[in-house]
């Protein structure tokens, strides 16, 4: 059978340009288990689906609910040895009506199948292509493997294949590595690869969930159109409503490894059936809709110039020196932040965004005291740069940080209670006991309970972690918590949840966020005021509606068009794409970047004039 | 809650588990463990009681103790073992040679993980021009013949127990600290280190409460491997004659001195290699045990 479908394509290759009817990969009764130490559970059960030539099916879900674990097993390229197929067909079906069951074929028959009729990409598009091959090579070679063309033949299918996807000068690109392209660009070659081969199915796994959002939307646009050229099937895997909206035809709502709902896209926004559907959107921040935040907000932004602030930051410049050369001399230089200024005043919330690179992480880090910096950093009145340590370590007190990666930030060898403890006893804050009471109080605070304590980290769910992380960031009480990308690991709904706590802890302690994220709709939810970042400068600053009812710079408007709207009906137009790629922020040394000047156009609203 | 999301609020209501009270009970469940820890019992006591175990001086040479044309026996019903080729009991040679062979795979090996924790401790946390320094010196004393090392300085001091098993501490720390210092580099690059950075923890505190705990696998790995490796150096040395001094018996010793009669006298070879070797198991299938009950993440979560 297989013998049959590589012999299809090494022929000329006739597309399937026309949507024929009859699905094309039909599922039924899938079920995935996996063997732990408590037995076999299952991740998917029972699960059933089909999808058309030319269609795209969205699965739908958040962490854990089987959709990557679905993707995985159609591929079989599920971990080993520990998940297995327990039961169920996964049908494909050929342009002749021929049908395979993929469950049923062993490693080398499947071989054939994989990549040639069903090509997958990744979410990481770094750790999915081999770092030390040449992206020729590696795309020549998966050609190879499944035709017989010869390497000039495959060369040519190559470029094409490239060029289709929009990647400029694909010549030149072929003697590149991995590493030498952003990472829009990897995501362009994997999908390069898995349609070079015009595959009957795609499935992309979290396609652009690791991109910026303005990169996401140009990356969702081409695999739309390849989609319309070539009539391929895909299978979007996501957890994103919004990319959803954008793309899918037909819906599959997933969650504990059973399929809580499926139909249309335009049914299943504008009339859910399942209770957790309803749920799951109603979880979903969106643009335009952040009117939780009162109006006195605006009143306090403009008492933050006042020496009342928390933080002051004034033309805080952070540079990483690039060594090279025989002797390791500094040749070149990483502007990771230029000259930004900023002040963020009690009970504010003051977002930081931008793309990834733009410096929005390293203004944190150097607030935090990470990175050396250049420039002044005011807390509580007092100037970081003129303090000995022990001073400085006293500061440190008023200025918390809560990291991205809830997995990543906590000791995993250390008991939960004892990492919350850990910021009151290094301050010498209170005795063992009144330390236990304080620990246990600020558990029930952030909503987690009092015996949790004595647990490890591993223990917890992501959601649950992030709790941790902010009762240690609470433990002493500080005047700002810097919040970095502080719920982008989370899932919609609990991602909810964590956002309206940080909401709930800044009334009740007054509080100052300086929040970084790169999520649009996530920042109009919470801020009060919204800094602008690119290349390491801030391009535009203002109040919350200041920024997103009125964008001036060319930037934000990007970055705000770019945000995928979670509602079929309201589909974009046509995305207006880059051409070139976002510059570097690494220059020679000597060659200073141009520096923005900020102009007021009303009201404390800043644009920067170029 | 109703909401039909999972909260992700407390799900479990169990108990709260005290994981460091019973160190010592979940080992000796382990029956790997167990069989570990009753070898080492059983070298140590052979070891301390030697002189009470056996009726022979480990060094006496005895008359029986040869065939008329003057080979060693095989074990037989007075000497267990057999004899060695200078008539010596070799039942009790092991036991005495226990006690050395003891004090190097312990107390060298221990010091030498301790030098080269230390060495890839300090170099991978600060790095900078202290951890090029010490790492550089590592290099030089990896890229040195170790023998040679230890023949050099075995020479210049006076040879003796305690001073063979600091030569071996010497030259033996080098691969540890290299390997800790690729471990403590990537650990401090991890989040969880930048978040103890912003609460105010110094560097000591970084380092003995969340660094160390994370090496202690690798460490526990090293530790036990290198038993074999210095029990096995102390013999070389032995050998080339500026080790443990003749006639005081090590396990070593009594496999070089006879090694070269292996197909006349196996059991010269056989018995003190299978003591070395059971004894290096034993600490390897206790380090095993230990890395896993030591390691929260191991536990299950139910």
């Amino acid at each position: 059978m297989s013998k049959g479908a590589t012999s299809k394509r090494t022929g000329a290759a006739a597309p399937a340009v026309a949507v024929t009817a009859g699905p094309v990969l039909e599922i039924a009764g899938l079920t995935v288990s996996v063997r732990g130490e408590d037995g076999e559970r299952p991740v998917v059960s029972g699960l059933s689906f089909s999808i058309a030539r030319g269609e795209t099916l969205c699965i739908a879900g958040e962490s854990g609910s089987g959709k990557s674990m679905t993707a995985l097993a159609i591929m079989q390229l599920l971990p080993q040895p520990a998940a297995r197929i327990e039961s169920g067909t996964i049908r494909l079906r050929d342009m002749d009506r021929r049908e395979i069951d993929l469950a049923l074929l062993d490693e080398r028959q499947m071989r054939h199948i994989r990549g040639d009729r069903i090509a997958m990409i990744f979410q990481e598009p770094m750790t999915s292509l081999n770092p030390v091959l040449s992206i020729g090579r590696q795309l020549v070679e998966s050609i190879e493997a499944h035709t017989g063309l010869s390497r000039a033949e495959a060369r040519r299918r190559i470029i094409e294949a490239l060029k289709a996807v929009r990647i400029p000068e694909a010549e030149s690109r072929l003697k590149q590595f991995p590493h030498e392209l952003s990472g829009g660009m990897r995501q362009r070659v994997m999908i390069a690869m898995a349609l070079a081969l015009k595959p009957d199915v795609l499935i992309a796994d979290e396609p652009t969930t690791a991109l910026d959002v303005t990169v996401q939307g140009e990356v969702l646009e081409l695999l739309r159109d390849l989609q319309r050229e070539h009539g391929t099937s895909v299978i979007l895997i996501t957890h994103d409503m919004g990319v959803v909206a954008e793309m899918a035809d037909r819906v599959v709502i997933m969650r504990h490894g059973r399929m809580v709902e499926q139909g249309t896209a335009g049914d299943i926004f504008a009339r859910p059936q399942a209770d957790y559907t309803r749920e799951l959107l109603a979880a979903v921040p969106r643009i335009g809709t952040g009117l939780g935040r009162q109006k006195s907000a605006e009143q306090k932004s403009v008492e933050a110039e006042l020496p009342g602030s928390v933080a002051v930051v004034n033309d805080l410049h952070v540079h990483f020196d690039l060594r090279g050369g025989f002797f390791g001399q500094v040749n070149r230089r990483v502007h990771a932040v230029e000259g930004i200024s900023f002040s963020i005043a009690p009970h504010e919330t003051l977002a930081l965004v931008g793309e990834s690179g733009c410096g929005k992480s390293t203004t944190a880090k150097a607030l935090a005291g990470l990175v050396p910096y250049h420039g002044d950093i005011v807390i509580g009145g007092r100037n970081l740069a003129g303090l000995g340590r022990d001073q400085r370590k006293a500061v440190r007190r008023d200025v918390q940080m809560i990291f991205q990666d809830p997995y990543a930030s906590l000791d995993p060898r250390m008991r939960v209670g004892d990492l919350v403890a850990e910021p009151l006893l290094i301050h010498g804050i209170a005795s063992k006991e009144e330390r236990s009471q304080l620990v246990a109080a600020l558990f029930e605070r952030v909503g987690l309970s009092a015996d949790q304590m004595e647990l490890y980290p591993h223990e917890f769910s992501g959601g649950q972690r992030q709790r941790i992380c902010i009762a240690r960031a609470l433990a002493l009480r500080p005047k700002l918590i810097i919040a970095d990308e502080s719920v982008s690991a989370l899932d919609v709904s609990v991602q909810a949840r964590v956002l309206d706590l940080l909401k709930e802890l800044q009334r009740e302690f007054g509080i100052a966020y300086l929040f970084i994220s790169h999520d649009m709709a996530v920042v109009e939810n919470i801020s009060d005021r919204v800094a602008v970042m690119y290349l390491g400068q801030i391009v535009e600053m203002g109040t919350r509606d200041q920024v997103f009812s009125n964008p001036r710079h060319p930037y934000t408007k990007r970055l705000i068009e770019a945000v995928p709207v979670p509602d079929p009906a309201r589909r974009r137009p046509r995305f207006a794409r880059l051409d070139q790629e976002i510059p570097s922020p690494t220059r020679k040394i000597g060659e200073e970047p141009p520096k923005l000047a900020l102009r007021d156009v009303g009201n404390g609203h800043l644009v920067a004039v170029s | 809650m109703t909401s039909p999301i999972a909260p992700d609020l407390p799900a479990t209501g169990r108990m709260p588990v005290k994981p460091r009270a019973g160190v010592w009970r979940r080992l000796v469940k382990r029956p790997l463990a167990l069989i570990g820890l009753v070898i080492v019992a059983v070298v140590l006591a052979g070891a301390i009681l030697a002189p009470w175990l056996t009726g022979y001086d480990p060094n006496e040479q005895m008359f029986d103790g040869l065939t008329l044309e003057g080979a060693p026996l095989p074990p037989n019903a007075s000497f267990w073992l057999g004899t060695d080729l200078l008539g010596r009991d070799l039942l009790t040679r092991i036991l005495f040679g226990a006690r050395t062979s003891l004090i190097i795979g312990i107390v060298a090996n221990g010091v030498a993980l301790l030098i080269g924790t230390l060495v890839g401790v300090t170099a991978g946390y600060f790095r900078g021009w202290i951890g090029g320094a010490l790492m550089r010196f590592t290099d030089l004393m990896m890229a040195f013949p170790a023998l040679l090392l230890a023949i050099c300085l075995a020479a210049v001091l006076q040879p003796s127990l305690w001073i063979v098993a600091m030569v071996i501490a010497l030259v033996n720390w080098v691969q540890t600290a290299r390997v800790i210092y690729t471990e403590t580099s990537s650990l401090s690059e991890r989040e969880f280190i930048d978040a103890e950075r912003t609460i105010g923890a110094s560097a000591p505190r970084i380092l003995f409460r969340h660094i160390l705990p994370h090496l202690l696998p690798t460490i526990i790995v090293w530790g036990t491997l290198g038993i074999s490796t210095t029990v096995l150096l102390e013999a070389t040395l032995s050998y080339l004659g500026i080790g443990v001094q003749p006639p005081t018996a090590s396990w070593g010793n009594i496999i070089f001195e006879n090694q070269t009669y292996f197909q006349a006298a196996p059991w010269l070879v056989f018995f003190p290699g299978a003591a070395i070797l059971a004894l290096a198991l034993a600490f390897n299938l206790i380090g095993d045990a230990l890395r896993d009950i030591l390691d929260p993440t191991q536990r299950s979560r139910a």
